[in-house]
């Protein structure tokens, strides 16, 4: 994140003697920042300014200042669904990128069979929407009756539930590599499609192995494109939301109502009406994602 | 102008008596002891007003999920030709109401009448969202329906719906899969435990019955057991207790079954459940009458195999059953005078009127107690459960039902932080006793951060 | 995806789009392969055969079971046919049920997509190039609030969000889902970083010393740089707008507005309770039908997007 406003700046400073500082500009972006303002800024202004206050169902609205972030800080359940996160992200992001990045250079090394036919399937996911892919894949987990109840009955093995406490958060990181590891993986490999023939060739000539080529030339070619994909790919993980929210209608129990933070924040304002609690929840989330993501932007850049 | 006036005063009367909480002490609504009608202020609203409001050109909307009205709307149109009825399909169950809670807070957007069930109905009321349809003078329709039912709606000395359908709850079984595994039905509970242990010892992949904590059915199967967990007196005083005699009963029973895993741990209304009720895994349900025609709709190819008994109980011979589900159309206060005038005669029309045997062909099971005597109702065969007259049970049932229950006034989010607490006992987590006292705790707590006086 | 409406959801993320060129210059189109690397490995092969696999196997069980009617659905192994063969059945259903509700989706999501697409790809443009382009005060600002917007998480957004645009009057209508579909943070970040690459800034003084206005410039000059990058953030855009989800569920309550994603939602929890008529096998075909025209778009376009992805990529 930093280094976008860094490289702005030292773009600034770069092109500085060429441009005048004038109004002009913003007349480009005028139309991006006045929706922008309307849709993000002024809702964002009017959650901070809800976070402040208490609505009761009896008694009306009181100020309570920091009130509901004190309360909420000092809520386990809210630092239970953080650390829920913290792990699937630490687990996930690293498995999906991973995945992404060795179809990216299976597809790219030639010496795949039909590497079109791979290509086009492995980013098949990506075209479906991701509730659609919660129901498919919710109707696949039913251990009972669903596919894998079919399979054991199939196979006469007894198979874990998908959706048992020990296994939900793998089912729902499942969902999430199926439907991005495409897109990642096209990502990577259109990065590796722009590596000039010379590097090959030099390397061809140094008698390099492919691994060697791997490491010495594909890999840093990529790194700059992991670092992006990276941070993003982290905020999605605080953000996660969408598959076990409808994965809750199957195991109510193991995913709870507080599962992961953006849940908590969900379930507090629609099914508790505790809109000033939940306001709380979504500005402090804000602030840790942007922390962690700037962390990770600073540590990623001083690496590449 | 004048009628439309006074009646204006009398609304509005009725809304500052609600908003200051302060109603005419009478108990919350369920409490057998409650008098409706006589505690709230004389109709306002005359069925000369009424009448001139259905002869103007008016659309009003309704909010439901259910499919079952287009008949009853047809032939309120063609009698009132300047009419229209429009049926919208917000959402279904909590969905639903998170759509009307947000447009009741952002102050516009809600629809004339909107499907509110039974258990909600409380929440929706308390925060004087609703009208009083005491204001049209429906309180005095009140011997037409069966007294549990009528009680759901009559809360605080206002009422704020009329019944439209009920849920005496039974036991639904798949007769070949009992045949099967030579399963007598239980007509105890303690029966019923040994019929779940007996079918799933034969077949570990068949199971008597499907539960993973579902807070509807809990709180269903408390009321038969006696329970009165929650009691709300006036509007503010809630008393919570998860743990009294009628729910000790029902943990006794209960818990063996999910200690030794006999039920399948699967959610109701899934794909996957339904593939076990088709399957025949899933050999029963205990559960509200309107499950006929889910059964119909949703296993299709289960016609012929399923029966209907009386819901078991706990001492032989027993009469205790309860209601599951169910509910009516509640009026919300956005909507204009002229569409609360209409909507009050469709009202009228719906749930009194010929709209309530076009709801009983549709399948619906009425809350009305000339239907649930009627011979032609109860006689009426029923071919997807092999010629059986459903109705039969269903009604004997509805006369059972054990009297006193009432729901929270915030039964939508005790409902929503069920699995949070309670559902822990589903995946050996913790006791099913302890749960339900987690669950009441829980609930303890929020109604004192919302304002009321639990414990 | 996140990138449309990362103000009000998180769905879709964990993707993330190409960054972008250090330079448009580059050899875009590789004019090799690895020279040592021809031989195709069986083995290599059989691995990534796995991958496929796993990334195909559920659109196959869709496929598999919309073919099924919902009797069959409920009775059958989930991956083979089962039954009459329903397709044709399940998609005439699927477009008569609820007097045939379902066209209106598409229809609705063929014109979010269209607009909100086309639009936010529009804004983003016109915003990247102006921030890459030219100075003016306030700009550091305008750039940080962006990119702090992008963290929070927009679920928790929605209700703030809902009810100043009820105050609006605009709930309930598709201007609800397509106003804030017009922005787009991550495709602003993604055309700023592309513009600032590929437009040479001689280039733009050059046309300024002609005398050409501003926009005349970016019209005729600089969008035709930008084109491989508009294209990237374009189809970006189409998919996230296709897929959008959370948003309309909240803002809508006329299913006459409903999107594809949202409609299919409501199907599917119909069967949920009381009163309710299950219909997994519309859900099922209907999810088949959704994901289809994004599958044509895909394989019809491909040169286009592969190209787009590639040129914005990056290259060291």
């Amino acid at each position: 994140m930093t280094t976008m406003s860094s490289t702005a700046v030292r773009a600034r400073k770069g092109g500085g003697r060429r441009r005048r500082r004038s109004w002009i500009g913003w007349a480009f972006v005028a139309p991006f920042f006045l929706t922008f303002a309307f849709v993000t800024v002024a809702p964002l202004a009017y959650t901070l300014y809800l976070s402040l206050f208490q609505e009761k169902m009896l008694g009306g609205t009181a100020f309570v200042g920091l009130g509901n972030y004190v309360q909420q800080l000092t809520d386990p359940v809210f630092w239970d669904a953080l650390g829920r996160v913290s792990i699937y992200l630490v687990i996930f992001v690293p498995v999906m990128l991973a995945l992404s990045l060795i179809a990216a250079l299976a597809i790219d090394s030639a010496r795949l069979h039909f590497p079109r036919v791979f290509r086009l399937a492995i980013f098949l996911p990506y075209a479906v929407p991701g509730v659609v892919a919660a129901l498919l894949w919710g109707y696949m987990y039913g251990t009972q009756f669903g596919l894998v109840g079919n399979i054991e009955d199939l196979l006469g093995v007894a198979l874990p539930d998908p959706l048992s406490s020990n296994l939900v958060l793998i089912s729902i990181g499942n969902i999430m590599v199926w439907l991005t590891m495409g897109y990642n993986m096209l990502v990577f490999y259109s990065a590796l499609r722009v590596v000039p023939a010379e590097l090959y060739e030099a390397a061809e000539l140094d008698g390099a192995g492919a691994f060697r080529v791997v490491r010495a030339i594909k890999l840093p070619a990529i790194r700059p494109a992991l670092a992006v994909t990276l941070v993003f790919s982290v905020i999605g993980a605080f953000q996660l939301f969408n598959e076990p929210n409808i994965l809750r209608t199957l195991a109510p129990n193991v995913i709870t109502s507080h599962f992961t933070p953006n849940m908590y924040a969900y379930n507090l304002s629609f099914a508790g009406q505790q809109y000033n609690a939940s306001a709380a929840v979504a500005i402090t989330m804000g602030v840790i994602t942007m922390v962690v993501a700037y962390v990770i932007q600073r540590v990623a850049s001083r690496k590449a | 102008m004048t009628t439309h006036r006074r009646w204006r005063i009398g609304a509005r009367k009725v809304a500052l008596t609600a908003a200051a909480g302060l109603a005419l002490t009478a108990l919350l609504g369920g409490c057998a002891s409650s008098t409706p009608g006589s505690t709230s202020a004389a109709p306002s609203v005359s069925e000369a007003d009424i009448e001139n409001a259905l002869d103007q050109e008016t659309t009003i909307t309704i909010w439901t999920w259910a499919t079952t009205l287009t008949g009853i709307i047809e032939a309120f149109e063609k009698e009132h030709p300047k009419i229209t009825v429009d049926v919208v399909n917000v959402g279904t169950g909590a969905a639903h109401y998170t759509k009307l809670e947000n447009a009741l807070k952002a102050g516009s957007g809600a629809p004339d009448l909107a499907t509110v069930e039974y258990s909600v109905l409380p929440q929706f009321a308390l925060g004087g969202n609703l009208v009083d349809l005491n204001t049209f003078g429906y309180g005095d329709l009140e011997d037409q329906f069966t007294p549990s039912v009528w009680n759901s709606t009559n809360l605080d000395g206002g009422l704020y719906e009329l019944p439209h359908n009920a849920g005496p709850m039974a036991l639904f079984y798949n007769k070949t899969v009992f045949d099967q595994f030579g399963i007598e039905v239980p007509t105890t509970w303690a029966e019923y435990a040994a019929a779940a242990k007996k079918i799933h010892e034969a077949d570990p992949t068949v199971y008597l019955a499907a539960d993973n904590g579902d807070a509807g059915f809990t709180t269903s199967m408390l009321w038969a057991a006696g329970s009165k967990p929650f009691e709300t007196t006036g509007t503010s005083d809630v008393t919570i207790d998860l743990s009294d005699e009628g729910a000790k009963k029902f943990t006794d029973f209960y818990s063996p079954l999910l200690e030794d895993g006999l039920l399948a741990p699967t959610a109701g209304f899934s794909n996957e459940w339904y593939q076990g009720l088709a399957s025949g895994k899933i050999a029963s349900l205990a559960t509200g009458a309107w499950m006929a025609g889910s059964l119909k709709s949703g296993v299709p190819t289960g016609a012929g195999q399923w029966r209907v008994a009386p819901l078991p109980t706990y001492e032989a011979g027993e009469k205790a059953s309860a209601m599951n589900g169910g509910g009516g159309y509640a009026m919300l206060n956005q909507s204009p005078e002229q569409n609360q005038l209409v909507a009050a005669a469709f009202l009228k029309y719906m749930e009194t009127g010929p709209g309530v045997q076009l709801s009983i062909d549709a399948g619906q099971f009425p809350a009305t107690v000339a239907d649930l005597q009627s011979q032609a109702f109860l006689d009426k065969p029923n071919d997807y459960f092999g010629g059986q007259d459903i109705n039969k049970v269903f009604a004997e049932s509805a006369e059972n039902v054990v009297p006193g229950w009432q729901y929270l006034p915030y039964q939508s989010y005790a409902n929503s932080v069920f699995g949070d607490t309670a559902g822990q006992a589903y995946i050996g987590h913790t006791s099913l006793e302890d749960g339900l006292k987690a669950w009441g705790d829980q609930l303890v707590t929020f109604g004192n951060e919302q304002g009321f006086t639990a414990k | 995806m996140a990138i449309v409406t990362t103000d009000t959801t998180g769905e879709r993320t964990g993707e993330v789009p190409a960054r972008t060129p250090r330079g448009a210059s580059a050899p875009t189109r590789a004019k090799r392969r690895d020279p040592m690397q021809r031989r195709p490995s069986w083995v290599l092969t059989a691995g990534m055969t796995l991958l496929l696999i796993y990334s195909v196997l559920p659109l196959f069980w869709l496929v598999i079971n919309s073919t099924k009617t919902q009797g069959a659905l409920f009775s059958s192994f989930g991956l083979w046919f089962s039954g009459p063969f329903a397709l044709f059945d399940n998609i005439q259903q699927v477009f008569t049920y609820g007097d045939g509700v379902f066209a209106r989706w598409l229809a609705n999501t063929l014109l979010y997509v269209v607009v909100g697409a086309g639009g936010s790809t529009f804004l983003a443009t016109l915003a990247g190039y102006g921030l890459a382009k030219f100075d003016f005060p306030g700009k550091r600002g305008a750039f940080a609030v962006v990119i702090a917007a992008i963290a929070v998480p927009g679920s928790a957004l929605a209700v703030p969000t809902f009810l100043l645009f009820s105050q609006l009057g605009l709930t309930n209508t598709p201007w609800s889902v397509l106003i804030p579909s017009l922005v787009t943070p991550f495709g602003l970040f993604l055309m700023w970083s592309y513009a600032r690459e590929s437009i040479p800034d001689e280039l733009v003084e050059a046309a300024r010393v002609d005398g050409a206005g501003e926009f005349r410039t970016f019209f005729t000059i600089s969008l035709r740089l930008l084109a491989p990058g508009v294209v990237s953030v374009l189809l970006l855009e189409i998919v996230g707008t296709w897929n959008n989800y959370f948003l309309p569920l909240i803002m809508l309550s006329d299913p006459q507005w409903y999107p594809l994603t949202v409609g299919l939602n409501q199907w599917s929890e119909q069967a949920n309770t009381a009163g309710g008529e299950a219909v997994f096998n519309l859900v099922i075909t209907g999810s088949l039908i959704t994901i289809v025209p994004i599958i044509v778009a895909f394989l019809l376009l491909q040169r286009f997007w592969q190209s787009g992805l590639a040129a914005g990529s990056v290259k060291q």
